[in-house]
C-alpha cells in the first residue's frame, strides 16, 4: 500500500538551540486515520509545520504520496490540506470570500470553487453564515471555517492540529462524524489532539511523540490491547460506609455512592457483579474509570 | 493522482484580494490623499504660489503638480504593501499563502500588483484634484509619464515588502515611512528645483534617490528635469532588479515568515 505521508529522520533545531525534533521517522498509510499524540512541546506542531511548509526543517525527508516536498513542492502541496491550531484567516472578510480566495490560491477559479464551497458549507453547517464577517463568528464556527478552508481544494491528505480545542461537546461530536465521513470517502487524516478519547474514537493507528522522538507507532487496537488492567466506576443504588473486600478485585470507595474497581484483563467482570450482588450491593450504572488511552499515554511519556 | 495548478488563477486571486482590501477601506486609503493634496494646492498653489512666481519657467502650482503626484504614489504604494503584508503576518493568514502551492514569485508579484494598483489609482485621483486648481495642465510626454508612474509604484511596493518582512510590530512599519521616506521625498524636489539651492546642498541632493524619481516624472509631465532622464531610468530599473532579487531571496529563505 502506498504511503500518504512518509517522514524519514526529520530534525528541527530552532535558532537558540532548542532541538524540537531529534530525527523522527514514521509513515501513514493511504486512507488511514492516524493520531499523532504527545504532550505540549513534544514536537507535534513542529512536525505539522514542516509538512505544511510553515517551518523550515533542519534535515530529513518528507514525502506526500511519494512526492518529495523538496523536489516538487507544488504537487505535494496540492495533495495536502492543513487545519492549523490557531485561527489563520483574515477576520475582516466575509466567510465565503475567505474560502473562495483560499481555493484561488490553489489555482481553482471562483466558478469552480463556488459549488464546492456550497457543498462543504452545507455539510459543516456554515451555509447560513456565508455572508457574515468572519470576526463575528463564534469559536465553534471559526473552527468549522478552518476545516472548510483546508478542504476546498479536495486534498488527499488532511492534517488537523487540535481541531476541536475549545469547542463544545455537541460540535465536537458533529466534527467527529464529519471527519469519519470524509475519511470513509478516501481522504487520509492525521489528527493531533489533547482529547485522547477523540483519538481513541476516530483513529486506527497512532504515533506518540515525546521530547522530539517517536516513542510509539502502532495500531490503536494493539496499543489498547497492551493494557492489563481496566478501571471501572460503579454508581451505587444505596450508600456504603466502606469499600467491600472481594478477593481478586481491588475496590476503592470514591464517595458513599461511587465504587471504583480495577479488573485484571484475565478476569471476567461478571464475576465481580456476582460477588457484589452476594453482598447486597446494587449497581445502578457503570462506566470506564478513565480513558484507556490516557493511561497508556501517561505511562509512555513518563518513561 | 497529480492535480494541475494554475499559476495565473492564483496570481489573479491574490491581486484581486489585495485590491479589494484597499478599496474596502477607501475612507482610510483613497480619501486622505485627495484631501491632503487639495490643501497643498490651496495653500502652496493658490495662496503662496503666486508670490513665489515661476519655477523653471512654469507657474509654481504647475511645477508642484508632478511632485505631489509622485509624493502620493510613493507613500501609498509603499504603505499598501507594508501594511497589508505585515497584517497578513500578524493575523497569521500568511499560513494560507505558505501552505498553498503558490511559488514565492507569485506571492511577491501579487502584493506588488496590489501596491501598484493603489499607487496608480491615487496618482490619478491627485491628478484629477490638480485639474480643479489648474485646469489648463497638459502632459508633455504621456508614455514617459505612465512608465515612470508604474516603475515608481513597483519600486516602492518592493521597498514596502522588505520593510514588512523584517517588521515585528506595528511600530516597525511606520518608522521607515516617517523618518526616512517622507524626509527624502520632501527634500527630493517635490516643491522646488534643486537649481535654486546653493552648490553644496545641490550636490548633497544629487545623492537622494527620490530626486531621480520626482524629476523623471516631472520630465514626463512638464518636459523639464534637473537630472539626466536616461541615468534616472537606469537607476530606477537597477533598484527594481536589486529589490526584486532581495525580496525573492528573503521569501525563499523564509525570513520573518517561517520559523
Amino acid at each position: 500500500m502506498a504511503f500518504a505521508l512518509e517522514i524519514t529522520d526529520l530534525k528541527k533545531t530552532y535558532p537558540g538551540g532548542v532541538e524540537a525534533l531529534k530525527g523522527i521517522s514514521f509513515a501513514v498509510n493511504e486512507g488511514d486515520f492516524y493520531a499523532l499524540l504527545g504532550p505540549n512541546g513534544a514536537g507535534k506542531s513542529s512536525t505539522i509545520g514542516i509538512i505544511g511548509s510553515l517551518v523550515t526543517k533542519s534535515s530529513g525527508k518528507v514525502k506526500i504520496f511519494d512526492i518529495d516536498t523538496d523536489g516538487n513542492n507544488e504537487q505535494a502541496k496540492m495533495m495536502l490540506g492543513v487545519v492549523s491550531q490557531e485561527i489563520n484567516f483574515s477576520q475582516f472578510e466575509k466567510v465565503i470570500d475567505i474560502v473562495v480566495t483560499q481555493a484561488g490560491f490553489y489555482g481553482i477559479s471562483k466558478s469552480e470553487a463556488l459549488p464546492r464551497v456550497e457543498s462543504i458549507f452545507k455539510r459543516l453547517g456554515l451555509w447560513d453564515k456565508k455572508d457574515v464577517q468572519a470576526r463575528t463568528l463564534s469559536g465553534g464556527y471559526k473552527r468549522r471555517l478552518m476545516i472548510a478552508k483546508a478542504l476546498v481544494h479536495e486534498p488527499k491528505l488532511l492534517i488537523l492540529d487540535e481541531p476541536t480545542a475549545g469547542v463544545d461537546i455537541e460540535l465536537r461530536r458533529e466534527m467527529w462524524t464529519f471527519l469519519k465521513e470524509i475519511n470513509k470517502n478516501g481522504t487520509t487524516i492525521i489528527l493531533t489532539t489533547h482529547y485522547l478519547e477523540e483519538a481513541e474514537q476516530l483513529c486506527r493507528n497512532i504515533g506518540i511523540i515525546d521530547g522530539g522522538k517517536i516513542v510509539a507507532n502502532t495500531g490503536m487496537k494493539d496499543l489498547l490491547g497492551s493494557l492489563n488492567v481496566q478501571g471501572y466506576v460503579f454508581d451505587l443504588d444505596s450508600p456504603l460506609s466502606e469499600a467491600p473486600e472481594i478477593e481478586g478485585f481491588p475496590l476503592k470507595l470514591e464517595d458513599p455512592l461511587t465504587l471504583i474497581a480495577a479488573v485484571n484483563k484475565d478476569r471476567s467482570i461478571n464475576a465481580l457483579f456476582e460477588k457484589l450482588s452476594e453482598k447486597g450491593i446494587k449497581v445502578k450504572s457503570m462506566r470506564n474509570e478513565s480513558n484507556r488511552l490516557e493511561e497508556l499515554f501517561i505511562e509512555m511519556v513518563k518513561k | 493522482m497529480k492535480k494541475n495548478f494554475s499559476v495565473s488563477t492564483a496570481l489573479w486571486t491574490l491581486t484581486i484580494k489585495e485590491i479589494r482590501r484597499f478599496l474596502r477601506i477607501w475612507v482610510q486609503t483613497l480619501v486622505p490623499p485627495a484631501v491632503t493634496m487639495s490643501l497643498y494646492f490651496v495653500i502652496f498653489g493658490s495662496l503662496i504660489g503666486p508670490r513665489i512666481g515661476s519655477m523653471d519657467g512654469f507657474d509654481y502650482i504647475q511645477f508642484m503638480i508632478p511632485g505631489l503626484i509622485m509624493l502620493s504614489v510613493i507613500t501609498n504604494s509603499y504603505n499598501n504593501v507594508v501594511s497589508s503584508f505585515y497584517s497578513v503576518k500578524f493575523q497569521k493568514s500568511i499560513e494560507e499563502l505558505l501552505i498553498s502551492p503558490m511559488p514565492n514569485w507569485v506571492i511577491l508579484l501579487g502584493f506588488v500588483l496590489g501596491g501598484v494598483a493603489r499607487g496608480i489609482l491615487i496618482g490619478c485621483i491627485v491628478f484629477c484634484v490638480s485639474l480643479i486648481f489648474y485646469p489648463d495642465f497638459t502632459v508633455a510626454n504621456p508614455p514617459l509619464t505612465i512608465l515612470v508612474l508604474v516603475l515608481t509604484a513597483v519600486l516602492f511596493s518592493l521597498m514596502g515588502f522588505i520593510n514588512a518582512v523584517f517588521a515585528d510590530s506595528f511600530d516597525d512599519i511606520s518608522i521607515i515611512p516617517t523618518f526616512i521616506l517622507t524626509p527624502l521625498i520632501y527634500l527630493g524636489g517635490v516643491f522646488y528645483s534643486i537649481n535654486i539651492l546653493p552648490d553644496m546642498w545641490r550636490n548633497i541632493s544629487m545623492a537622494n534617490p527620490m530626486l531621480y524619481v520626482v524629476n523623471t516624472f516631472r520630465e514626463g509631465m512638464l518636459g523639464v528635469s534637473d537630472v539626466s532622464i536616461y541615468f534616472a531610468l537606469g537607476m530606477i530599473f537597477s533598484f527594481i532588479g536589486i529589490l526584486t532579487g532581495s525580496c525573492l531571496y528573503l521569501l525563499n529563505k523564509g525570513t520573518g515568515i517561517r520559523q
